[in-house]
């Protein structure tokens, strides 16, 4: 069994007990990444030369630490990838876009500082729609990045770079963001499980801004084991971040011996509203058989209503596009990222961002800017904000009845590249039953749970209330026990 | 409801976006399709539902107090132009 086999757990004991070294493992991601990823394209940029030497200095506290009884550092050790719109002080960052082409951070996103005081290793950065935006990274300025189980498919989007990573086991883990299901279904499409927090869990401090009232970090990993390892390392208040939460994390204890019936109690409500025509139906039959298999470990599952879905996506492409467009006002050729030359300031702003830009950007900025123009206001972006408390208020409906909701990812498996273009709107479906989630604000779960007649993985998505990961990961654990498809590796990595 | 090509031109230049006449024509048809689907949120009663803004938990505050930052010096390290410590930029009024 090669060291990459093994889950972030695996490993983290596996450092400590000397059975392989930090220096190792590192060697052994590069070396996979420099097999693999020509193929891939997950990375946008690798440094070697600093994970190496990071990797030296944790052999040496790994060393010490065997002698002397020291609490090591609890990610001491562990290589990760980092999707790139979280910044790292100087390691090159381009959110997958052209504008920052060649910008260099001055500064460290506050979740991956976490990460890097816990002692793991930043290893690169991974490729991502150009600033979040897409559902496939077909729409990153470098190339689109492949899914590991299907080539000529999409690893999904927007964290499509740090999904393929970890599905080719490249790394063993990696952050992401979600905005509208950005780290949800690109784990559904590459059979990984996917955390999206509860808005405001994680500090998005250092995260580039896409749609701030949206935007949370999450994870990206092999088991739910491993996404509870990192979240406890990331949650937690960022005086940096005035929307990050005080909430306390109180994670179950997912080293305990497995139970007969660990689920006993927890209510899982499944609403008939996400469960639409046009949708695979083995999407469909590979969710309603985990649920059959959560009903098998204890848990009550009934029907639940939200009854105001079909609503999220207009109203997610009102405000999300909204937000973009203020937030990306700062890309103005002036004081940061390449310039275009211009006779007045708004003519080199224009310029740089029009030749700079890519489509699905300047579509979004555009979208963004008439729902905010005067006499559109009203009609778009105001009564999008009011649609959006009536989501809200579905999900702590169906929360006083249940404490998880099941419900698919996506409509369908991976689709092959190319399957939306110059067809947005086509596009922006796919993000129908994440997009909830990030309007409420709740955590959602993506994980694994079954395979299409091609073999192409199936997701089942999770949903709690605001600051109950721990429920999600209960349950994503305990189904991860009694199942393994968490366990299946694409056979490009063999 | 479809946008005309000058509100499409006026939305760009609004958001400092210099497009060429293929891309306003793209997407004018584009952006069209798209506020034809968001139509549909006018069929939702929103009568007395109050917008929502702002996260799930309030903000804590925190003392208005000075803090360091960082050093000038890494903020011009990333500027196209930069002359005496400063972003040069072009003139932003010509002539007179």
């Amino acid at each position: 069994m090669e060291a990459l086999d093994l889950s972030l757990a695996e490993l983290r004991l596996a450092l400590r007990r000397g059975d392989l070294t930090a220096s190792e493992l590192t060697r052994a991601c590069l070396e996979r990444i420099a097999r693999l990823d020509p193929r891939l394209h997950a990375f946008l940029h690798v440094d070697g030369e600093r994970a190496l030497a990071e990797a030296e200095q944790a052999d040496r506290r790994l060393q010490e630490g065997r002698h002397t009884a020291e609490d090591l550092p609890a990610l001491l050790g562990l290589p990760l990838a980092v999707k790139d719109v979280l910044i790292v002080e100087g390691m090159p960052c381009t959110a997958g876009s052209k504008i920052l082409e060649g910008f260099i951070p001055p500064f460290t996103a506050t979740a991956v500082r976490r990460l890097q005081e816990a002692g793991a290793i930043i290893l690169g950065k991974t490729n991502t729609d150009e600033f979040a935006m897409g559902s496939s990274t077909e729409n990153s300025a470098y190339g689109p990045t492949r899914n590991p189980w299907a080539l000529e498919r999409v690893p999904g989007g927007s964290s499509g770079g740090s999904a393929a990573a970890v599905a080719a086991r490249l790394v063993p883990a990696a952050l992401g963001s979600d905005t509208g299901g950005s780290l949800r279904q690109p784990a559904a499409f590459c059979g990984l499980t996917g955390l999206k927090p509860t808005y405001g869990r994680v500090s998005r401090y250092g995260l580039i801004a896409y749609g701030s009232s949206l935007d949370c970090v999450g994870t990206l990993t092999r088991t739910a084991r491993d996404a509870a390892l990192l979240l406890a390392i990331l949650a937690g208040r960022d005086p940096l971040d005035s929307t990050s939460a005080e909430a306390p994390l109180a994670l179950p204890d997912l080293e305990a011996a497995p139970t007969s019936l660990p689920l006993r109690g927890l209510r899982v409500g499944v609403p008939d509203e996400y469960f639409v025509a046009g949708m695979q139906a083995e999407v469909e039959a590979g969710v309603r058989a985990a649920v059959d298999a959560l009903a098998g470990l204890g848990a009550e599952v009934c029907a639940v209503s939200l009854p105001h879905t079909e609503y999220a996506l207009p109203v997610y492409y009102i405000l999300a596009p909204a937000e973009a467009s203020a937030n990306l006002a700062r890309y103005d050729g002036l004081r940061y990222g390449p310039r275009l030359a211009g006779a007045s300031p708004q003519e080199v702003m224009a310029r740089t961002r029009g030749r700079r830009f890519g489509p699905e950007v300047e579509r979004r900025i555009m979208l963004g800017t008439y729902a905010l123009s005067r006499g559109y206001y009203e009609a778009y972006y105001a009564q999008a904000q009011k649609v959006r408390t009536l989501i809200r208020r579905d999900f702590e409906a169906a929360f006083e009845r249940v404490d998880l909701i099941a419900a698919p990812v996506a409509p369908t498996t991976a689709f092959p590249l190319g399957a939306h273009r110059d067809d947005p709107l086509s596009m922006y479906l796919e993000d129908i039953y994440t997009l909830p989630a990030n309007l409420a604000g709740v955590p959602g779960l993506a994980l694994p749970v079954g395979f299409d007649s091609q073999g192409l993985p199936l997701g089942m998505q999770l949903m709690a209330a605001p600051f109950r990961e721990d429920l999600l990961l209960l349950a994503a654990h305990a189904y991860q026990q009694v199942t393994d498809w968490h366990e299946r590796a694409p056979r490009l990595v063999a | 409801m479809p946008l005309s090509i000058e509100e499409v031109r006026h939305i760009a230049r609004l958001a400092r976006l210099e497009l060429d006449d293929e891309a306003l024509e793209r997407y004018c048809r584009q952006l069209s399709s798209i506020l034809d689907y968001m139509a549909r949120l006018r069929q939702v009663d929103t009568r007395g539902v109050p917008p929502a803004l702002g996260p799930l938990t309030a903000a804590p505050l925190r003392p208005d107090e000075a803090r360091p930052g960082l050093p000038p010096e890494a903020l011009w390290k990333n500027a196209p132009q930069v002359e005496a410590g400063q972003f040069r930029i072009p003139p932003v009024f010509e002539g007179e």
